[in-house]
């Protein structure tokens, strides 16, 4: 009784959720054969945004465009080229936003100056702190 | 200690800066719309299978032939394509060429939404796996590219067309053709 | 009735956090005596009446007072009574009162209890608590009435959308703002220190377990976001670095590089700079953070309440608080004295190296949470993700480790290297075999690799302050470092295990099939329809093999929810002590097959318990200390006794 009321509603269900009307791409849900090109795909996808959804990569979306990118980045891995050249062939359709791995450019420079600026801070404010206290201990 | 004042004013100025950025984001409108980069690129070379039985299917080619057009990205399950469809009937009786490429959509539907909406298109191609939308950088439907008669890319509309949108629309397509 | 009964406790609250704020900051000056005697009064009917304006709240919702916008707006008569209760603070209006009301009872429980500190710097703490408490309370009055009435009340509420009726969800938010309040709690302390000039370390005592209490609920917090988005989102990820979560994870941060540095200022008088400045930011990281969420400008998975007018108030309130602290300690800077001196080798220094690190993640993170915001501004659309944060915060991140392993071995002051050179090289022989052993038998990346290594090191390192100690007789407070600790290295363990051996299979399967998922076999033994009380649901059942014996079953589920229509997919999860085995049922396929999704997925569960482990660790170190607190405050009392009674005799004798 209850798998029937499910399925009545299940039937009745249908349409509201139909969303677009096409099976997804071939390999927006399948992995590649060879799991040397598969671990290639997965690292590249994870670091892709998808661009229908907030702050989610392709990786981890069960939107439509998301399976469709998928199918790119396999597809183009298998047929042999290169992730990076994938990414760029991505961001010279989308720009920079399309990828979670930030390129040094005139624009984001800062995201790399920042931190090294970091690194020499924090050795001169352990130096400072600990040179003077050596210095007083010899006194 | 002077070392650790002028730390702290750092840090003022620091959040000063912050909240600055802050202040000006919040008065900024904020769009989700993320831009292709392709304006001003010369379209990709694709080739679509005509996504009606009734009209031909849409290549890069048939973009280059001389003549600006409008490339109207669109599906039938796509809620404000229905809402746009008045628009570019206009566009099309202001003489504007449109083709159209239907993403993730089957040839009964198209056919369907177009009875029901109306077509404008003088020829539809069908993106089964929106290949030729992300080579476009397009990222949604509706959306909209103007076409200049070389095949080369000069605006992006975003979001479905309202009626104000048009006459810009269609000055776009004008200064394409020129 | 009650909606007005509510809104006028609130406003009456407020009037006493004024009322507090004017006590508090001129009862400190000379001649302030009189005013200064109802600072503590005012903060503790303070307490009460906002309390009870939240419960006339909750009163609206557990009746489903239609007639009260907000309860329209987000409740509906059917809903189960434990989400009509949650409901209360599901929403932004009533979360904000939630906050506030936290926020007044622990502002009232410092006026009863706390009276170790100098009575002007108490009164300088509870003025500046009520300053706090002040913008809140005009931020929710003018902003965000929770009590606003409907003209018309419509006959059925809107909420009832299954997706927020979780019980993790409904006990999530309330959780993370007990530790923001506990957070301004130790901002107000901070600023009270500063404008009397006290940073001492009975100022640090005091501060301390209100920085612990606030650290154990945003390490559980930030624990139950990571497994909720694992279990829920149908990736198998734990964490994206997402907007939101780096906004729960940057209070985190401070408060860690806090309660380290206020240990230091209790103890041994140093690190005072040190203390305030993260105090100051620690606080100031909470309010970025609810900015952040609330306002909109940043996009996010999890962004709720959106609105720029809310913005709008939350920044000022944020530039006048933040910048007013930081404007008051530059000029107090000279003040605040550098403490008491201890060499590098010791364990000062070792916590300074632990301050310094987490410090400098804390920037990253923010760094790289804003700079989208940054260049948006000119027009320039980035992004920074997993790629920048995880390497950029390891340079960091992976010294610090080692400094942990080794900083508790060190003694107060100074040490010399020969006393602790055999853990020394001992915790060094673990790190460089684990990291060869693991590199010679799986080719995995260099950020895991480091991670399980230290994670061995930093195993072993936690639990060595115990060598040679009678466990029986040892504070509670050290047994909350080593099992803090300790839960650090599991943590890190799972995460460097899961990043480096899980193993992914997405295949298209028939009924019958079996699919190999590393030491897994899964066979689809059957894909049915099965029905909920308000969803419908495709069920896959999976027969499971570990390792060629029976290992039970797993039923994962691809639901649809009616009203508002929503499909989710329910995630089925295996779990062994070893790891977890992920399964998620996707679309049916043209052909009749169903997609599946399968993740083996190492010593996952151990990030999780590592960070129930850490927050455990967090609330032993309260216990501790404030039964050290109360145990000093006996033997002091007793002291004062004795010494009375004793001039009382002097006092008959001489008579």
């Amino acid at each position: 009784m209850r798998v029937l009321l499910a399925l009545i509603a299940l039937a009745l269900a249908a349409p509201l959720a139909a969303q677009d009307s096409l099976p997804p791409a071939p390999y927006a849900y399948q992995q590649l054969e060879d799991p040397e090109l598969e671990a290639q795909a997965t690292e590249l996808m994870h670091t892709l945004r998808c661009l229908k959804c907030q702050s989610q990569s392709i990786a981890d979306s069960d939107a439509p465009m998301a399976g469709d990118m998928r199918h790119q980045v396999r597809t183009r891995i298998a047929a042999g080229e290169d992730p990076e050249d994938i990414r760029a062939w991505l961001i010279q359709r989308y720009g920079d936003y399309v990828s979670y791995q930030p390129r040094v450019t005139a624009a984001t420079w800062p995201l790399f100056a920042i931190p090294l600026a970091l690194l020499v801070i924090v050795f001169f404010i352990l130096r400072g702190r600990f040179a003077r206290r050596s210095k007083g201990a010899g006194e | 200690m002077k070392g650790l004042r002028y730390f702290l004013w750092g840090l003022v100025a620091l959040a000063a800066g912050l909240f600055g950025l802050f202040a000006y984001q919040l008065t900024q409108p904020k769009d989700e719309f993320v831009e292709s980069a392709m304006i001003g690129q010369p379209i990709p070379a694709f080739d679509l299978r005509p996504a009606l039985e009734s009209q031909p299917g849409l290549s890069s080619a048939d973009l280059a032939d001389g003549q600006p057009k409008l490339v109207n990205i669109f599906a039938s399950w796509c809620v404000p394509c229905r809402a746009e469809a008045p628009q570019l009937e206009t566009l099309r009786d202001s003489g504007a060429e449109i083709v159209g490429i239907a993403i993730r959509d089957r040839p009964e539907d198209v056919a369907a939404f177009l009875q029901v909406y109306g077509n404008p298109f003088t020829r539809v191609g069908a993106d089964d796996i929106s290949e030729v939308q992300l080579s476009l950088g397009s990222s949604g439907v509706p959306e909209t590219f103007v076409v200049d008669g070389n095949g080369v890319i000069t605006y992006q509309h975003i979001g479905d067309i309202r009626p104000e949108h048009v006459p810009g629309i269609l000055a776009r397509l004008r200064e394409a053709g020129a | 009735m009650i909606a007005e009964f509510g809104l006028v406790a609130l406003w009456l609250a407020a009037a006493l956090a004024g009322l507090q704020l004017v006590a508090g900051f001129f009862g400190m000056r000379e001649g302030g005596e009189q005013v200064a005697a109802l600072a503590r009064p005012a903060a503790l009917v303070q307490a009460l009446l906002c309390g009870l304006s939240f419960l006339a709240l909750i009163y609206l919702f557990a009746t489903t007072d239609l007639s009260v916008k907000l309860v329209a707006a987000n409740s509906h008569s059917a809903k189960p009574m434990i989400f009509k209760l949650a409901g209360t603070w599901g929403n932004h209006e009533g979360s904000m009162l939630l906050w506030i009301t936290v926020m007044a009872l622990a502002g009232g429980l410092i006026a009863a209890l706390e009276r170790r500190l100098p009575e002007r710097t108490m009164l300088a703490t509870l003025g500046a608590q009520g300053f706090l408490a002040l913008g809140f309370y005009a931020f929710i009055l003018f902003t965000s009435n929770p009590f606003e009435r409907l003209p018309l009340p419509p006959v059925e509420g809107n909420g009832l959308n299954p997706l927020l009726q979780d019980i993790g969800q409904a006990f999530h938010p309330p959780n993370l703002y007990v530790g923001y309040v506990g957070l301004s709690v130790a901002f107000s302390f901070v600023v009270g220190a500063l404008l009397t000039r006290q940073v001492t370390p009975e100022f640090a005592r005091v501060m301390r377990p209100w920085v612990l209490g606030a650290w154990v609920f945003l390490t559980i917090g930030i624990t139950a976001g990571s497994y909720w988005a694992y279990y829920e989102l149908g990736w198998g990820g734990w964490w994206f670095w997402d907007p939101v979560e780096n906004a729960a994870l940057m209070p985190w941060l401070a408060a860690t590089a806090l309660l380290h540095s206020v240990s230091v200022l209790a103890a041994r008088d140093a690190l005072r700079a040190w203390t305030v400045m993260l105090g100051v930011v620690a606080f100031s990281m909470s309010m970025v953070g609810t900015f952040l969420v609330r306002s909109g400008i940043l996009t996010s998975v999890h962004a709720f309440a959106v609105d720029p007018e809310r913005g709008s108030f939350i920044l000022m309130l944020l530039a006048l608080y933040i910048g007013g602290a930081l404007v008051l300690f530059a000029t107090r800077a000279g003040t605040v004295a550098e403490g008491e001196r201890f060499s590098i080798l010791s364990r000062e220094g070792a916590l300074v190296v632990n301050n310094v690190a987490l410090s400098a993640i804390l920037g990253i993170v923010l760094l790289g949470t804003l700079y989208p915001l940054l260049t948006e501004a000119f027009d320039v659309r980035v992004s920074v993700g997993p790629p920048y944060f995880n390497p950029v915060a390891a340079i960091f991140f992976l010294p610090m480790l080692v400094v942990l392993a080794i900083g508790p071995l060190l003694r107060w002051r100074g040490d010399s290297f020969a006393r602790i050179r055999i853990p020394v090289i001992i915790l060094a022989a673990i790190a460089v075999v684990t990291l060869l052993a693991v590199w010679l038998l799986a080719d995995i990346d260099l950020l895991p690799l480091l991670g399980l290594a230290l994670a061995a090191m930093v195993a072993v390192g936690s639990v060595l302050p115990l060598r040679g100690r009678s466990l029986r007789r040892l504070p509670i407070a050290v047994w909350g470092m080593v099992i803090a600790h300790l839960g650090v290295a599991v943590a890190l363990f799972g995460m460097a295990a899961d990043t480096a051996f899980q193993q992914e299979r997405l295949v298209a399967a028939s009924v019958g099939d079996v699919i190999e998922d590393g030491p897994w076999q899964v066979e689809l033994r059957s894909v049915k329809p099965v029905a909920g009380p308000n969803w419908t649901a495709i069920e896959a059942d999976l027969g499971l093999t570990y390792k060629g014996a029976p290992a039970g079953e797993a039923k994962p589920q691809a639901r649809s929810f009616w009203s508002p229509p929503t499909e989710t997919s329910e995630v089925a999860l295996v779990t062994r002590w070893n790891g977890q085995l992920y399964a998620a049922l996707g679309n049916q396929a043209e052909d009749g097959r169903w997609q599946l999704r399968l993740w083996w997925k190492p010593f996952v569960t151990w990030i999780w318990y590592g960070g129930l482990l850490i927050a455990l660790g967090g609330v032993l170190s309260i216990i501790g200390r404030v039964s050290g607190d109360l145990r000093r405050r006996v033997a002091a009392r007793k002291i004062a006794d004795r010494k009375a009674d004793e001039e009382a005799l002097a006092a008959g004798a001489g008579a």
